[in-house]
């Protein structure tokens, strides 16, 4: 370490003389990264670096993206106008249940923490991978595992229940598909609690001893937050769906109110686990606008404890929530109550880290790159889905508006226009890290504006859907809202249509991109001191911690289209790293 | 006088947002017409929130846009130094939320334990939801309402200006009874009973839908509530509507009555040869049905008597099991009237000619039924 610091230093890590030039690791990166060695299918599918796992995971959960997004094209399809008979309803209700199930259990769940957790969390400790690489490799296996077992479920008979299970309809459905489904999401919920267990250690274990909790990056106080609810809820709903399952084989009556079991019951397990899981989706694109809006703002990030904290706010409070899936129920007054007033609750750090985001943009040198596009209108779409939650936790607006396309659009606005947007943005961001190349800029920001004006279309009139009364999960609807159905259909095929440019111009750049500096934004999280792509073992040694919002050590670098560290003499006054 | 109350509030936001706001007269930007005190109520919630969330959804998309705008990157100059944290600053912005949540919360609350709380001499109605219709009884009158025909949905008649609370349950799956003229809505939990209550204020028809997803045919789970101007024209209908329900009837009438209405055998079996979710009962009776295991069963009364009660012995090829037994919730008596309307719809079937007192060798019939049917010909 002591030798980097007086020469201007390099923003990649094996230490020689040429490092002096980002650029020039560029050129000789392919032949050390970790994509080029070693090489062979064996080598991919019996690792245990925590990049090669990430891709691994890139590569299923995209796929799943790809089938849950396909199939949300199908349900637009059916509702782009009114039917005039339910020829079509039991293969639509199962479309559905399939896009939930396959979007929620493959894809949203496992997808930030399995591509971005695995493959930015060492990196960003400065650590060579994560602390138990074995167990990591074990995750992936089971997440396949539990999705081929969940897409079998359609092989076998399908499922109608909707990803919500809801007894008795799951116990009674005459479509046998619902064992195996159940059964899949149970298994890839193991492989969520082992991930969690490694990123906690990992971010106990592996910390550098410079690194405090509040030198950490925002990101991965989210992560771990996100973690904690990983391994505290999850066992909740690998109990539920064994219940579940043993209700349906055996009819052993915890559910069946004709065996003397409670169908509410079932609900009240269900959203323990699921409502925290919504959690799991929404911190992680928190943690990763945080590091978009200070990088590129070029300005640290606001009220860094605020913002720290409430990720932990939320994990906890995110806890206490679930009943507010049951107000029209019949739950008591009591816990009616209750459940408003903690949701309520849980809607103070969402706003408080907003107007941090804001404050960071605030006297910055913004730059709009792709990455940043997604950042600001995560920021719109978010907004619009953590206010309507408010209108769902007012409890008289939430037993109109409750199992309404008002709930569809609240939460696709949360998990589409949040969640989604902050992975493409995460994808933009350290695409250039992960694959050593480039995407178009030009193509990134006109397929960004697609899919925010389809998005937006597609969802936008689902809330006046809802709260003019239309029932989701239906097959069906009156011919008066044909034109706020027909809309979000056409919304949706735009949305589609945006989806598949991003994925055109990113596969495009592995082949044609720009090779990628070290450093390509600017940012001062450690990730961005290893070389793109990373060797196997990331940083020949520790890399030195500073603080991760501090810019004023970086500059912009012309020859190799990144940014490096400034000269020594030009940091004298930063030295408080 | 709580309807005063709530009926002024909306006025003062309605004079700021006009169109976007509840609590019209007519059908609005957000919702259906209101039709109950309870709309109005929510709808002011509604307001409220929707004002809050649009305050600081636009303070946060205009801030947000002036900054991007004011502060975007520039060739050689870099952010302007600022703070990068401002402990009362970031006070002040989480104390407001949790001022402006608590105020929503206590408004939601105090309008929450009325919907939760019916008037004492609100007129108490039973609903029964069932895969894939409504059925309402008026304990008081002793009037069951089912539906009246395959495309005619039992309705749920209230008067104007009565409390009145409905008691719900389902025989099967959870249902979710909603009315959206009336923003209510509670659950059908098989198992329990539930409660809603409401006051409607405007004589009309009323779509009911059913909320909560129960299969195949979910989304036609509708039904209509059917609002009177005043009691007297209620107590009018509930008096005809019950005199028309006493009327000698034939076994087969009887039949017909219980396949539309109490046991719903409409919602998957048709009478004119449509294929729904089960087979169809035109023809049936008299014909030789093929099963899933290749073999083929006549269709006579014991084989429908089995397929009512365990429907599961015998599968139909091409169909799945997806029907529940009626043991324990059908009589006898019930199972005769179905199979003489079953009979009816059959061409495979000839009732022996009324006047003669014929021995029918085709229908050996253990029911006392075609003697009965004869003697209501008669009449």
């Amino acid at each position: 370490m002591a030798s980097n610091t007086p020469a201007p230093l390099p923003a990649g890590g094996s230490g020689m003389g040429e490092e002096r030039r980002p650029g020039s690791y560029a050129q000789a990166a392919p032949a050390e990264s970790y994509l080029s060695s070693p090489v062979g299918l064996r080598s991919w599918l019996l690792t245990l670096d925590h990049k090669r796992i990430a891709l691994l995971y890139m590569l299923t959960v995209m796929a799943a993206f790809a089938v849950g997004g396909a199939m949300a094209m199908v349900i637009r399809a059916y509702l782009l106008v009114p039917k005039k008979d339910m020829g079509g309803a039991d293969a639509y209700n199962q479309f559905f249940t399939l896009h939930g199930t396959i979007m929620i259990f493959l894809f949203v769940i496992p997808g930030m923490p399995g591509i971005f957790g695995n493959f930015v969390l060492p990196l960003m400790l400065g650590a060579k991978d994560l602390a138990f690489p074995r167990l990591n490799l074990l995750s992936w296996y089971l997440y396949v595992a539990g999705s081929l077992l969940a897409v079998l479920s359609i092989a076998v008979g399908g499922v109608d229940t909707g990803w919500t299970f809801y007894t008795p309809y799951s116990t009674t459905t005459a479509m046998t598909g619902v064992v195996p489904m159940v059964l899949g999401a149970f298994i890839i919920g193991m492989s969520s609690i082992l991930t969690g267990v490694n990123f906690i250690a990992t971010i106990h274990m592996l910390r550098p001893p410079q690194m405090t909790w509040f030198k950490m990056p925002l990101f991965l106080w989210a992560i771990y937050a996100t973690s904690l609810i990983q391994v505290l809820a999850t066992p909740v709903l690998g109990i539920t769906l064994l219940l579940l399952t043993v209700e349906r084989v055996f009819g052993i009556g915890i559910f069946d109110s004709r065996l003397g079991g409670d169908p509410v019951l079932f609900q009240h397990f269900f959203w323990f686990y699921s409502h925290p899981a919504v959690y799991i989706m929404i911190l992680p694109a928190m943690g990763v606008i945080s590091e978009l809006i200070s990088v590129f703002s070029r300005k640290h990030i606001f009220g860094y404890h605020f913002i720290a904290y409430s990720s932990v706010a939320i994990a906890l409070v995110g806890f206490l929530v679930w009943g507010h899936h049951m107000f029209t129920s019949g739950q008591s007054k009591f816990l009616g109550m209750l459940f408003s007033l903690l949701s309520f609750a849980v809607a103070i750090p969402s706003a408080v880290k907003t107007f941090n985001w804001l404050a960071t943009l605030y006297k910055g040198s913004i730059g709009l790159q792709t990455p940043m596009c997604y950042a600001l209108s995560f920021i719109f779409n978010f907004g619009i889905g953590g206010l309507t939650g408010l209108f769902l936790a007012t409890l008289p607006v939430d037993i109109h508006c409750h199992d309404t396309y008002f709930v569809v659009a609240h939460f696709h606005y949360v998990i589409m226009g949040g969640t989604v947007f902050a992975l493409l943005g995460a994808l933009h961001y350290w695409w250039p890290k992960m694959f050593g190349r480039m995407y178009d800029e030009f193509w990134g920001r006109i397929a960004f504006f697609i899919v925010f004006v389809g998005f937006n279309l597609t969802f936008f009139p689902q809330f006046i859907l809802g709260t003019k009364g239309v029932p989701r999960r239906t097959y069906n609807y009156l011919p008066e809202y044909r034109f706020y159905h027909t809309e979000s259909s056409i919304g949706a095929f735009l949305l589609g249509t945006g989806l598949c440019i991003v994925a055109v111009y990113l596969l495009h750049s592995l082949f044609r991109g720009r090779r990628a500096p070290a450093n390509p934004w600017g940012a001062a999280t450690l990730e961005w001191q290893c070389p793109s792509p990373p060797p196997t073992h990331n940083f020949e040694r520790p890399p030195p911690v500073g603080d991760p919002y501090d810019f004023s050590g970086l500059e912009y670098d012309r020859a190799s289209g990144g940014f490096v560290m400034k000269a020594a003499e030009n940091r004298a006054t930063d030295e408080h790293r | 006088m709580k309807l005063e109350t709530v009926n002024l509030k909306p006025g003062a936001f309605g004079l700021l947002l006009p169109k976007l706001l509840a609590a019209q007269e007519r059908e609005g930007f957000w919702f259906q017409r209101q039709a109950s005190t309870s709309a109005q109520q929510i709808d002011w919630l509604f307001g409220l929130v929707f004002f809050v969330s649009l305050f600081f959804f636009v303070l946060i998309v205009v801030l947000m846009i002036v900054f991007v705008v004011r502060y975007r990157r520039r060739e050689g100059a870099g952010p302007e130094p600022s703070t990068s944290h401002n402990f009362l600053l970031e006070m002040v912005w989480t104390g407001i939320p949790v001022v402006l949540v608590m105020v929503m919360f206590y408004f939601g609350l105090k309008t929450y334990l009325d919907l939760r709380m019916a008037p004492a001499n609100a007129m108490e109605i039973q609903v029964l939801g069932k895969k894939w219709a409504w059925s309402y009884t008026y304990p008081q009158a002793g009037y069951e309402e089912q539906p009246q025909a395959e495309d005619k949905p039992a309705e749920l008649h209230v008067p104007r200006g009565e409390p009145v609370k409905l008691v719900l349950t389902s025989e099967d799956v959870i249902h979710g009874f909603f009315i959206p003229a009336f923003r209510l809505k509670m659950d059908a939990v098989p198992g329990r009973y539930n409660m809603m209550w409401f006051t409607a204020t405007e004589p009309g028809e009323y779509l009911v839908q059913c909320s909560v997803y129960c299969g195949t045919r979910h989304s036609e789970m509708r039904s209509v509530c059917i609002v009177h101007p005043d009691r007297a024209d209620f107590d009018r209908w509930l008096n005809g509507a019950k005199l028309k329900s006493q009327g000698a009837l034939t076994p087969a009438e009887r039949g017909r009555r219980l396949y539309i209405g109490k046991f719903s055998c409409a919602q998957c079996h048709s009478a004119d040869g449509r294929r729904i979710i089960g087979p169809t009962f035109k023809d049936l009776y008299g014909s030789e049905t093929p099963l899933s295991d290749g073999s083929r069963v006549p269709v006579d009364e014991n084989y429908i008597r089995e397929s009512i009660l365990d429907p599961g012995a015998k599968i139909v090829a091409g169909y799945r099991n997806e029907m529940t037994s009626f043991r324990g919730r059908i009589t006898d008596k019930e199972i005769g009237d179905l199979i003489e309307y079953i009979k009816s719809l059959s061409k495979n079937y000839q009732p022996a000619p009324a006047p003669q007192p014929a021995p029918d060798a085709k229908a050996p019939a253990p029911q006392p039924a075609p003697a009965k049917k004869g003697a209501a010909d008669g009449q």
